[in-house]
C-alpha cells in the first residue's frame, strides 16, 4: 500500500463524515422548513464577521476548552466524564461560597482562593464517580449523568436559599440569583467581555501536554486508559489513576465554571453551565483529546454555540440545532474513526483499487 | 396518612410505565450485547412525536383516540429507525457504544427539541388518554384504587412483561439474542447472523423506548417540554444492571424507582416543608446507590456486552 | 439420511488479510472413509482455511467442490446444509446456557415460528450420544463441565446438526495423554460412516488417526502424501522447512535457596468457586519447575495470586523468606518477580502503546528512565532499540505500536523487558503459546539461560514436551491442588497422564 494511498483513505473518509455531519443537519432543518444554506451560514460564519461577535465566541471558547482538556485527560485515562455540567454547577457553588465567606480579603488573595474553591468544588464532584469507578466498578456513564441531575437540583436550592442575594428577598420578586459578588474575585477584562480567562486556558493546555506525554504520571494515566489490565499487570495502580484522572477532569469542569463567573457573569444565577459540560464531550473527541487539537475545536464549537444563539431570530431557526449537531458530530467522530482504523477495509480497497488499475493497463 | 400512601402506591403503576418499557427494550438490546445510552434521545423524539400527532389532529381539544394510537405507533417506528440508526453505528462501523450513545441521546433529545419549537412553540396539553376502571375489581377499597383504575397503555405495558419473558426464554429468536450477546463467536459458528440480531433487538429496543416516551406525553403529562424525559433513560438504563437483565426483576425496579419519584409530588402536592429539590434527587441518589451494590461481579451480565463483533478478528 | 459425502476438494483456494496471505493457493481432498491430517506450524493458515471451508470466511479466490459439484457457502449455515461439521479448537459454546440450548442454537428443526421445541432438542442430543457413545449430561450448564466434556458436548452438537463431514482443529490440546488416547479410538470408530479433516501439530496423533497428510507453511501446501508412507520426523522436517531441535535442559539439579515457596494457599475463581485448594509448592533458585495440568485446574489463578493480582483467601507465599501474599502488584514487582503472562495482548503489552512505551511499562518512574516525575524520552529510546535488537524483534521501529506485531514478536518485547528488569524468579504462562518453530526455540533459549544464571522459573504449560523439555522438576496440577511433585528422571508421559487425570499414586 502506497503512502499516497493512505492519505487519500483518510482524506476520502474525513470528507465523507463531513458531508455525513452537514447531511443529517440538514434533513433536520429542511423538516423545519429552514433555508438550510442560510442556517449554516448564520451558525459557521456570521460570528466570524464583527470583532464583537469574535470576542463572544472567544468567551464560549474559554470554558469549553477548559472542560475538553479535563475530560480529555479522563478519556485517555479510560473513563468517559459525561459529569462536567453538574462539576461545573458544583465549582460555581464553591466559587460563590469562598466570595461570599471572604468579600474583604483582597484581590491577590481571594481570586486564586476563590479559583482554588471552584476546582475543589468539581474535583469532589468528579472524585465520587471515579472512586465509584474504581473500586465497585460503577459505570462512570451513568453515575456522572445522575450526578448532573443531583448537582443541578442542588445548584437552584442553593440560590434559592443560602446564597440567595438578600435584595431580591427584600424586593420580593423571588430570581433565584446570588447577590453581585465582590470585584475582589472579578478576573479582568481585554475587551469587550472577553476576560483574561483565555490565558488560563492556553496555560492549562500546555501543562496538560506534559502532564499526559512528558511525565510519568501521564504514561501511568495513558497506559491505565488503553488497557486497564495490561497496566495492572505491569505495577499500575489503575484504579489510583482512574480516581485521579478523574479529579483533575472535576476540578477543571470546576475551575471553568469559577472562570466563567469571574469573568462574565460575576453572580451566581441560573443557567451559567449551558450545556457546556456537554459540549465539553464533543470538543474534547473533536480536538483528538489532545489539549492542542482541543484548542481550534473549543473555538470552532464555541463558534457554533454563539451561531445558534444567532440562529432564532435570523433564520427562524431554535438554538437547539446546536445540540443536535454536537449528537451528529460525536458520532460521526467515533464512526470516522473505527473507519480509519480497520485495516481490513482499507486493504480490502486498495486490492480493489489494484485490479481496477491493472484492468485498465 | 392512609390516603398518602394509597394515593403514591396508586401512581406507582401508571408512572412506572415510562421507565419499564424503556427498561425492557433496553434489556433486550444488552442481553443481544449492545449497550444503548441513546435511549434518553429515543424517549425524548418518541415523546415529542406521540404528543404532536394527537396535538396536530385535535389543536390542543379533544381527538379521536386513534390519534392516539397513531402517536403511539409513530413512536415505536421513530424509535424502531433510531435502533435500526444505532444498529449502523455500533454494529456495522463497530463503533464505541458508550459514546456513540451519548451522541444518540443528543441527537435525539436536539432533535425533539428543535421539532418541537417548530410544530408546537411552547406548553400545549393534549387530553391524553382517560383511566378505564376495571369492572368490580376497581372497586375494592384502596386495592381497586392501586390496581384496577389505569389507562388502558399502563394495562398493556404490564401483560408485555411476561411476554418479554417469553420471547426471550421461550422463542428461538430469543435464544439467538442471548446467545449473540454472550458468546457472538459460537452464536456465529452456529450459522446466526450476529449482526442481524443485534440490528433486530436494537430495533425492538428503540421501539420499547419510543413507546416509552410516548406514553410519558400522550398518557402521563399529555404535554411535551424539554424536559420531560429528564434522566428517565439513563435510568431505565440502570434498571437492566439493577434487575440483572431479567423482565419480572426490572419491574420490580421500575416500581421502586417510581416509589422514588412519586416522592417528589407528594412533597409538592401536600405542601410538605420539605426542600422540593431534595425530593427530586432522591431518584437520581438511588440510582447510583443500587449501582454501588449491583456493579460488582455481574456473573449474569451478558459477557460481550458492549463488545462489537468482527468474525475476521480473532482474539 | 441424506447423501454421503463421497469426497470433498478445495481447489486454488486463496484468502488474504491485511499484510499477510494467509492462504495461497492452497488444493486439498478427502474421499470417503478417509481422513486427512492438515499439519503445519502455528500461523500456517490450517485455521483459516477450515474457516474458508466451513463458510465463515469468504475466499478471494478458488473453489470448493463436495461430489465433484461446486458449492458456494455463505455462511456456517449453508456448510452445515451440505453436512460439513467442525469442531473449533476454542470451543464455541454459550458458557450460560445449557448443553440443550446450546444444540438448539443450530438445531433448526426445532424452531417453530412462535416456540422452541426444546424437547425435540433434548431427544436428539440422548439419541446422538447414546449411538455414538459420547455421554453428555443434555442439562448440564457448560460452564459446569470440564474441558474433556466441553468437547464431548461439541462432538455430539456437530453430529446432532446432521454432520457427515467433520473437521477437528487441534482436538487434542487440551486433553490428557488418556484422554487423547480415548479420543482417537472414538474417531477412528466414526471413520466407518465419517470421513475427517484433522488439524493438529503433534506428529504422533497424525501417525495414530490419520490415512492422509497435507502439510501447509506460510499459507503454502508444501507438502502432501500417505501418512503411512513417511515418519514422523520426516513429517516434522517438512513442517518447519528445516531440522530444529529444541533446546533441552541438561543440567544438573539445583541445590539453590528456596526462591518462592506457596504453603496452602486457598484461592476463589471469578465464579467463587475454590480455584486453589491448599496448594503448597517450593521452587528453589537457579531451577525450572514445569506446571503440568489440563487448564482450568487453577494454572491461572495461580499465577494471578502470587503476582498480587488476585486475593488470596488463606496460606502463604513466601519470596525469598517475604511474605507476599496479598501485597500489590507493584510491590511484588519491585521485590523481584517477573512475569509473562498467559495472554499476551491484553496482559503483557499495551497494544497501542509503542514498543519503547511497553518496555519502561513497569519502570516509567525508576531513576534510570526518568528525573523526578519527568520522562527521559533519549534514554527510553536509547534502551529500546538495542533491546529490540538484542532480542531480534522484528518491527520498522521503536516507535510501533506493540499490538501490530506478530505475536511470536509481543512475546519477544516481553520477555526482553522482564528479563532487562533483572528479575530475581520468573512465573511464565504458556509461554510459547501459539507461536511459530523459530520463535519457540527462541523463548526456550532465553529461558533456560535465565535459569542458568541461578534464577528459578516456574513454568505454566498446557505442552507437555516444553515441560518435560525445560523443566528440572514438573509439578502437577489438579483441581487446584499439587498431586506430585517428579523430578526430571522420574517423568514419562505416561505417568504425568495420569496424574493430570486427577489419579493419585499410591506413594
Amino acid at each position: 500500500m502506497t503512502k499516497g494511498f493512505r492519505l487519500a483513505f483518510r482524506a476520502v473518509v474525513v470528507l465523507l463524515a463531513i458531508l455525513a455531519t452537514l447531511l443529517m443537519a440538514s434533513v433536520i432543518l429542511w423538516m423545519i422548513g429552514a433555508d438550510v444554506a442560510a442556517t449554516f451560514y448564520t451558525i459557521c460564519f456570521e460570528p466570524l464577521t464583527r470583532m464583537l461577535h469574535i470576542s463572544e465566541v472567544l468567551i464560549r471558547a474559554i470554558p469549553l476548552c477548559i472542560i475538553a482538556i479535563g475530560i480529555s485527560v479522563a478519556y485517555r485515562s479510560g473513563i468517559i466524564n459525561i459529569g462536567a455540567e453538574g462539576q461545573m454547577a458544583m465549582g460555581i457553588l464553591a466559587f460563590t461560597g469562598a466570595a461570599l465567606a471572604f468579600p474583604d480579603v483582597p484581590r491577590p488573595l481571594l481570586l486564586p482562593l476563590a479559583l482554588l474553591a471552584s476546582m475543589i468544588g468539581g474535583g469532589v464532584w468528579g472524585f465520587i464517580p471515579g472512586i465509584l469507578k474504581a473500586r465497585l466498578n460503577v459505570s462512570e456513564l451513568l453515575s456522572t449523568v445522575m450526578l448532573n441531575y443531583i448537582a443541578a437540583q442542588f445548584y437552584s436550592l442553593c440560590l434559592r436559599t443560602i446564597y440567595l442575594d438578600p435584595a431580591e428577598q427584600v424586593d420580593g420578586t423571588g430570581t433565584p440569583q446570588s447577590m453581585r459578588l465582590t470585584e475582589n474575585v472579578w478576573l479582568g477584562r481585554i475587551t469587550g467581555r472577553l476576560h483574561f480567562g483565555i490565558l488560563i486556558a492556553l496555560v492549562l493546555a500546555v501543562l496538560i501536554f506534559i502532564l499526559m506525554w512528558k511525565t510519568s504520571i501521564g504514561f501511568k494515566m495513558r497506559a491505565s486508559g488503553s488497557c486497564a489490565r495490561a497496566a495492572r499487570y505491569g505495577g499500575i495502580s489503575v484504579g489510583f489513576y482512574v480516581a485521579a484522572s478523574m479529579i483533575i477532569s472535576g476540578a477543571f469542569a470546576g475551575l471553568a465554571g469559577g472562570v466563567e463567573l469571574a469573568g462574565v457573569h460575576r453572580r451566581a444565577i441560573e443557567g451559567i453551565t449551558n450545556n457546556y459540560g456537554f459540549s465539553g464531550v464533543v470538543v474534547a473527541l473533536f480536538g483528538g483529546l489532545h489539549p492542542f487539537g482541543i484548542i481550534p475545536a473549543s473555538f470552532f464549537f464555541g463558534l457554533m454555540i454563539y451561531g445558534s444563539t444567532l440562529a432564532p431570530s435570523k433564520v427562524g431557526v431554535p438554538a437547539n440545532i446546536v445540540q443536535v449537531m454536537q449528537g451528529i458530530i460525536i458520532i460521526v467522530i467515533v464512526t470516522a474513526q473505527m473507519v480509519l482504523s480497520n485495516a481490513y477495509l482499507q486493504d480490502r480497497i486498495w486490492r480493489k483499487y489494484q485490479a481496477l488499475r491493472k484492468k485498465e493497463a | 396518612m392512609l390516603d398518602i400512601i394509597t394515593n403514591m402506591l396508586s401512581m406507582c403503576i401508571p408512572f412506572s410505565v415510562a421507565l419499564l418499557l424503556a427498561s425492557i427494550g433496553e434489556m433486550f438490546n444488552q442481553r443481544a450485547g449492545v449497550f444503548n445510552l441513546g435511549c434518553e434521545g429515543v424517549m425524548a423524539m418518541g415523546a415529542f412525536i406521540g404528543m404532536l400527532i394527537p396535538f396536530m389532529a385535535g389543536g390542543g381539544g379533544a381527538v379521536s383516540e386513534w390519534y392516539n394510537l397513531l402517536g403511539f405507533v409513530a413512536a415505536a417506528v421513530l424509535g424502531a429507525l433510531f435502533g435500526l440508526f444505532f444498529g449502523l453505528v455500533t454494529v456495522t462501523f463497530r463503533a464505541p457504544q458508550g459514546i456513540a450513545g451519548i451522541g444518540l441521546q443528543m441527537f435525539g433529545v436536539g432533535t425533539a427539541g428543535t421539532l418541537f419549537r417548530h410544530f408546537v412553540g411552547g406548553t400545549q396539553s393534549i387530553p391524553g388518554i382517560p383511566d378505564i376502571d376495571i369492572p368490580v375489581l376497581s372497586r375494592i377499597p384502596v386495592i381497586g384504587d392501586i390496581f384496577f383504575s389505569h389507562n388502558a397503555a399502563a394495562y398493556l405495558a404490564y401483560l408485555f412483561i411476561p411476554v418479554a419473558w417469553y420471547i426471550l426464554f421461550r422463542t428461538p429468536w430469543g435464544l439467538k439474542v442471548r446467545a449473540a450477546g454472550t458468546s457472538p463467536r459460537a452464536a456465529d459458528s452456529m450459522g446466526i447472523n450476529v449482526s442481524r440480531v443485534r440490528y433486530e433487538a436494537l430495533m425492538l429496543g428503540g421501539a420499547l423506548a419510543g413507546l416509552a416516551g410516548a406514553y410519558l406525553s400522550i398518557a402521563q403529562a399529555k404535554m411535551f417540554s424539554d424536559t420531560l424525559i429528564s434522566g428517565r433513560g439513563f435510568i431505565a438504563v440502570a434498571l437492566v444492571y439493577f434487575g440483572h437483565w431479567h423482565p419480572a426483576q426490572i419491574m420490580g425496579g421500575a416500581l421502586l424507582f417510581t416509589l422514588a419519584q412519586t416522592f417528589q409530588t407528594i412533597v409538592q402536592s401536600m405542601g410538605i416543608s420539605f426542600p422540593y429539590e431534595l425530593a427530586v434527587m432522591l431518584p437520581y441518589i438511588l440510582v447510583i446507590v443500587v449501582l454501588s451494590f449491583t456493579s460488582r461481579n455481574q456473573i449474569t451480565a451478558p459477557t460481550s456486552l458492549g463488545k462489537p463483533f468482527n468474525r475476521e478478528i480473532r482474539t | 439420511m441424506e447423501d454421503k459425502i463421497r469426497s470433498l476438494r478445495m481447489e486454488h483456494i486463496s484468502k488474504r488479510f491485511p499484510g499477510v496471505l494467509a492462504s495461497d493457493d492452497i488444493s486439498i481432498s478427502v474421499g470417503e472413509g478417509e481422513v486427512l491430517a492438515l499439519v503445519g506450524e502455528n500461523g500456517a493458515g490450517k485455521t483459516t482455511l477450515m474457516n474458508i471451508l466451513m463458510g465463515l470466511y469468504q475466499p478471494d479466490e478458488g473453489r470448493i467442490l463436495i461430489n465433484d459439484e461446486e458449492v458456494r457457502f455463505r455462511g456456517p449455515e449453508d456448510a452445515f446444509r451440505a453436512g460439513l461439521g467442525m469442531v473449533h479448537q476454542t470451543y464455541m459454546l454459550v458458557p450460560n446456557m445449557t448443553v440443550t440450548e446450546n444444540i438448539a442454537l443450530g438445531y433448526k428443526a426445532a424452531w417453530k415460528p412462535f416456540r422452541l421445541d426444546m424437547k425435540a432438542v433434548r431427544d436428539r442430543v440422548v439419541e446422538i450420544s447414546s449411538r455414538y457413545g459420547l455421554a453428555v449430561n443434555p442439562d448440564a450448564y457448560i460452564w459446569q463441565l470440564s474441558v474433556g466434556e466441553q468437547q464431548k458436548v461439541e462432538l455430539v452438537k456437530t453430529l446432532c446438526l446432521g454432520a457427515r463431514f467433520l473437521i477437528l482443529d487441534e482436538p487434542t490440546s487440551a486433553l490428557t495423554p488418556q484422554e487423547v488416547d480415548e479420543l482417537i479410538v472414538l474417531l477412528h470408530k466414526m471413520t466407518e460412516e465419517l470421513s475427517i479433516i484433522f488439524i493438529s501439530h503433534k506428529l504422533q496423533e497424525v501417525k495414530a488417526l490419520s490415512n492422509k497428510v497435507t502439510i501447509l507453511r506460510h499459507g503454502k501446501v508444501v507438502f502432501s502424501g500417505n501418512t503411512d508412507d513417511y515418519s514422523s520426523q520426516e513429517i516434522a522436517a517438512k513442517m518447519t522447512g528445516h531440522e530444529i531441535i529444541l533446546p533441552k535442559n541438561s543440567g544438573s539439579p539445583s541445590d539453590g535457596p528456596v526462591a518462592l515457596s506457596i504453603k496452602d494457599l486457598v484461592v476463589m475463581s471469578d465464579r467463587k468457586t475454590v480455584a486453589l485448594d491448599h496448594l503448597s509448592l517450593d521452587v528453589r533458585a537457579g531451577e525450572i519447575i514445569g506446571l503440568a495440568g489440563v487448564s482450568g485446574n487453577g494454572q491461572r489463578e495461580l499465577a494471578e495470586a502470587i503476582n498480587g493480582l488476585r486475593r488470596t483467601e488463606s496460606g502463604s507465599i513466601s519470596f525469598f523468606g517475604k511474605e507476599i501474599s496479598n501485597s500489590t502488584p507493584h510491590g511484588i514487582i519491585e521485590a523481584g518477580m517477573g512475569y509473562i503472562p498467559e495472554e499476551r495482548n491484553v496482559e503483557g503489552i499495551v497494544p497501542s502503546f509503542s514498543i519503547r512505551e511497553n518496555l519502561i511499562l513497569k519502570d516509567s518512574d525508576s531513576p534510570q528512565f526518568s528525573k523526578g516525575v519527568f520522562l527521559d524520552s533519549r534514554k527510553i529510546e536509547s534502551t529500546a532499540s538495542s533491546l529490540v535488537e538484542r532480542f531480534d524483534v522484528r518491527c520498522p521501529g521503536t516507535a510501533t505500536a506493540a499490538g501490530s506485531l506478530s505475536g511470536g514478536n509481543i512475546q519477544k518485547v516481553i520477555l526482553a523487558r522482564e528479563i532487562e528488569r533483572r528479575p530475581k524468579f520468573l512465573i511464565a504462562v504458556y509461554p510459547t503459546r501459539g507461536l511459530d518453530m523459530g520463535a519457540v526455540e527462541f523463548i526456550h533459549q532465553k529461558l533456560l539461560a535465565i535459569r542458568d544464571s541461578g534464577i528459578g522459573i516456574l513454568l505454566i504449560s498446557e505442552e507437555l514436551d516444553e515441560i518435560m523439555d525445560l523443566s528440572d522438576r514438573i509439578a502437577v496440577i489438579y483441581k487446584g491442588s499439587i498431586q506430585r511433585v517428579l523430578s526430571k528422571l522420574e517423568a514419562t508421559r505416561e505417568r504425568l497422564g495420569i496424574l493430570m487425570a486427577g489419579v493419585r499414586e499410591e506413594s
